[in-house]
């Protein structure tokens, strides 16, 4: 019984409390790289948990065997190759958004939130439970990018997955789209909003 | 001359952090005080300017399509684009590696103050950004690739040097909200300094 609870709070404590963007401050590049548009947005999410997941239960599995010196090498190696695998199917499904994301789809790689998983979880835990975890943590982070994406689209051009939302009357009456959503350091500034109401209401993750 | 316009671009336009948003992970971290930002950023710099060209040849003579020309006309349509993910992240990871074991043996004091962060440049996003980034625009020979290595670890030195010194008077001087104090704060500041460098857009030498 106690080893079910467990595993509910690996899965679910992601999504809020321990949230791997707002909370550990892992993977910010790729948060603020891809969410000008909602639709390349949740294709990273969705490219993330499966990369997390798999890779996730593959160290788990390995961990009894890899020489504690080399690991690092080895994680990547095993996050590259799923990459790879994850890429090679984005472009032949998906080229359109693959062509959007360019390089971020490959820096997966070195998206912090992999490596911090590996390391504090997937190398000390049994294969199931890390599963899990890779599952909740990606979806903790798709969850961010998604509420970044839906905010800059929907006020950086008035659109969500490209149709149009803000209806055409609005801009004739002078309703005008904030450009600056497009850009990138605006995506900071959402994520910063965002870590402020997090926190505002979770009082114990405060700093000094 | 085109060498050196790359080299400037690299620095103020395409900067890694203002710009991109590569290698905040470690940007965030460790940007609370001056010396150890600087530290981490020579070490990125140093990493950017000795893994790019190596990426550069390894791009040029192995992986492109049509690279292994030069062992015989029978690979001549060889296309192995695909590897240079793992390729270039096995370099980084092994070059991290050795300038770890460099920084321990010559300066002991940098060794202590960065202290775990050094492997973290193996998955810091600026260092295989930057070797994407070259496979993506084509760069005509290792010397550019070397000027654009030099100039994105110089942009992120001066980055991540400017917030860190941003954030200690911060820390000591201002009355941020409880819940926007470290890394919330620290995001704003950077979206502050990423719009005040889209000024630089456009310059062309």
């Amino acid at each position: 019984m106690a080893d079910k609870v467990n595993n509910k709070s690996v899965f679910f404590n992601p999504f809020s409390k321990n949230n791997p963007v707002i909370v550990q401050i892992l993977g910010i590049c790729s948060v603020l790289a891809v969410t000008a548009k909602l639709e390349p947005a949740i294709v990273m999410g969705l490219s993330v948990i499966a990369v997390l997941a798999f890779s996730n239960v593959i160290i788990s599995l390995l961990r009894n065997t890899i020489p504690n010196s080399i690991r690092i090498i080895v994680q990547l190696v095993v996050v590259a190759g799923l990459v790879i695998i994850v890429s090679e199917l984005l472009k032949a499904y998906a080229y359109a958004v693959s062509v959007q994301l360019s390089v971020f789809i490959g820096l997966i790689i070195t998206n912090c939130i992999l490596m911090g998983r590996l390391e504090a979880f997937a190398m000390a835990n049994k294969p199931w439970p890390s599963f899990l975890d890779g599952i909740g943590n990606g979806i903790g982070y798709a969850i961010i990018l998604v509420i970044v994406g839906f905010f800059r689209e929907l006020l950086g051009s008035g659109t969500l997955f490209g149709f149009q939302i803000v209806p055409q009357a609005a801009y004739e009456a002078g309703y005008v789209n904030n450009g600056l959503m497009i850009l990138p350091p605006m995506a900071l500034i959402v994520v910063a909003c965002i870590i402020w109401i997090h926190r505002s209401i979770n009082k114990d993750l405060q700093e000094d | 001359m085109e060498n050196i316009n790359i080299f400037i671009r690299s620095i103020f336009i395409d900067n890694m952090i203002f710009a991109y948003f590569l290698g905040m992970c470690s940007f965030l971290a460790v940007s609370k005080n001056v010396k150890t930002a600087f530290g981490l950023g020579v070490a990125v710099t140093f990493m950017l300017v000795i893994t790019l060209p190596i990426n550069y040849l390894l791009n040029t003579y192995v992986l492109q399509p049509g690279a292994l020309s030069w062992l015989g006309t029978e690979y001549a349509d060889v296309d192995l684009s695909f590897l240079s993910l793992i390729l270039f992240i096995a370099v980084i990871a092994s070059m991290t590696q050795l300038v770890e074991m460099a920084v321990e043996k010559f300066s002991p004091s940098l060794y202590a103050s960065l202290g775990i962060f050094l492997p973290l440049i193996a998955v810091n996003c600026a260092i295989l950004g930057g070797s994407l980034f070259m496979q993506q625009r084509d760069f005509t020979s290792v010397t550019t690739a070397i000027c654009a290595g030099g100039g994105w670890g110089l942009g992120w030195l001066l980055a991540i040097t400017a917030v860190a010194a941003i954030r200690e008077r911060v820390a000591a001087y201002s009355k941020v909200p409880k819940p926007l104090r470290g890394v919330g704060i620290t995001f704003i500041i950077t979206a502050l300094m990423g719009i005040a460098f889209m000024s630089f857009l456009g310059i062309k030498l």
